[in-house]
């Protein structure tokens, strides 16, 4: 069984350690973001896409399905995004239950302002 | 893609049974779909926050340190526990078995070193005063519009339930690592990796959960006077 023993595992230590170092630079740009002022979905935007960029790279390489069968890939991978796509469809309740809960607040305060904080 | 290269990738002999058809064995097959179906477990709570979070006045309270810092350094121990498993995978897909089982070690070290340090972190909220439903009182001042709309006490909720479910994800896997590193010589090569992909998983929905529950309730404006 020696010829065996040897098992098939594409990808050099090199190759990761590459993977590892953009991860990294990756995750420090997401905490520079975290203190520049911008609008919350412009932040969520950007935030979202380095994580799937970050994700996508986690896949392929450490967890190897970038060397694996194609049909495995497709098998796996649409189908989860559309399951989390097809959560998006909450999101119209979302914003109508904060319409409801908010909806004074553009034309008149109910309250008045408290107090100023020492 | 052509008539030939779709044959290669999907022969058809494939599925007539006598063959692994995805070329991984069936436990392997068995854990991208548990590793699925708990992407969806996260997906559904990371969806409920943001739901939550869009209806409601939501407190942003977290301050560079100890939150930030300490959040930034546990990114970086589980990525880097990430690529010390790979390490670990490379070498026993060598055949060195010892070598495999030292990285082994090291992810463990650094798994163990993020549930450490979250649970820090976890400590400190609740000496401020954070429950599932419950806000400390400065931050409800705080964080109150100008109309008087308080922020919502979900916060802690949704807080406590994401990182708890993906801290107790981090602590089931330095077990499953830790029986891997005592059972290494006896295992085969794909069940090794095996428990590498599990590992790669819980790191990557770290990636998620970082950004969205960290990085996004930064106390920008200092409402807290850390």
């Amino acid at each position: 069984m020696n010829a065996h023993a040897e098992e098939h595992f594409a990808g050099s230590n090199k190759l990761f350690t590459s993977v590892w170092v953009v991860l990294v630079v990756l995750t420090l740009i997401e905490i520079l973001l975290a203190y520049k002022t911008m609008p919350i979905h412009i932040m969520l935007t950007i935030l979202l896409g380095l994580s799937i960029i970050k994700a996508a790279l986690i896949v392929a390489y450490f967890m190897h399905l970038k060397f694996e069968r194609l049909s495995l890939i497709l098998t796996l991978v649409p189908m989860l995004v559309i399951c989390i796509c097809l959560l998006f469809v909450f999101f119209p309740d979302s914003f109508r239950s904060s319409g409801l809960r908010y909806k004074f607040q553009e034309t008149a305060p109910v309250a008045p302002a408290p107090a100023e904080e020492p | 893609m052509s008539t030939e290269a779709r044959a290669e990738h999907f022969p058809a002999v494939d599925w007539n049974g006598g063959a692994f058809p995805y070329r991984v064995g069936h436990r392997k097959l068995g854990m991208w779909l548990f590793i699925i179906s708990d992407s969806l477990t996260f997906s559904a709570l990371l969806m409920g926050y943001a739901y939550l979070r869009a209806s409601n006045n939501w407190p942003t309270p977290f301050p560079f340190y100890p939150s930030i810092v300490f959040s930034s350094v546990m990114t970086f121990c589980l990525l880097s526990s990430s690529l010390t498993m790979v390490f670990g995978v490379s070498a026993s897909a060598k055949g060195d078995k010892s070598k495999a089982r030292m990285w082994i070690l090291g992810t463990i070290f650094f798994g163990a070193a993020f549930v450490v340090l979250h649970l820090i972190e976890w400590n400190h909220l609740i000496g401020e005063g954070l429950r599932p439903f419950y806000l400390p009182e400065h931050w409800a001042q705080a964080f109150t519009l100008a109309d008087g709309t308080p922020p919502t006490a979900l916060f802690g909720a949704t807080f406590f339930a994401i990182t708890g479910l993906h801290m107790f994800h981090v602590a089931t896997g330095i077990i499953y690592l830790l029986v891997v590193a005592a059972r290494v010589k006896k295992l085969k090569h794909e069940d090794i990796e095996i428990s590498g992909l599990y590992w790669h998983f819980v790191d990557l929905v770290w990636m998620f959960v970082f950004p969205l529950i960290y990085i996004m309730s930064v106390d920008m404006h200092g409402a807290l006077n850390h």
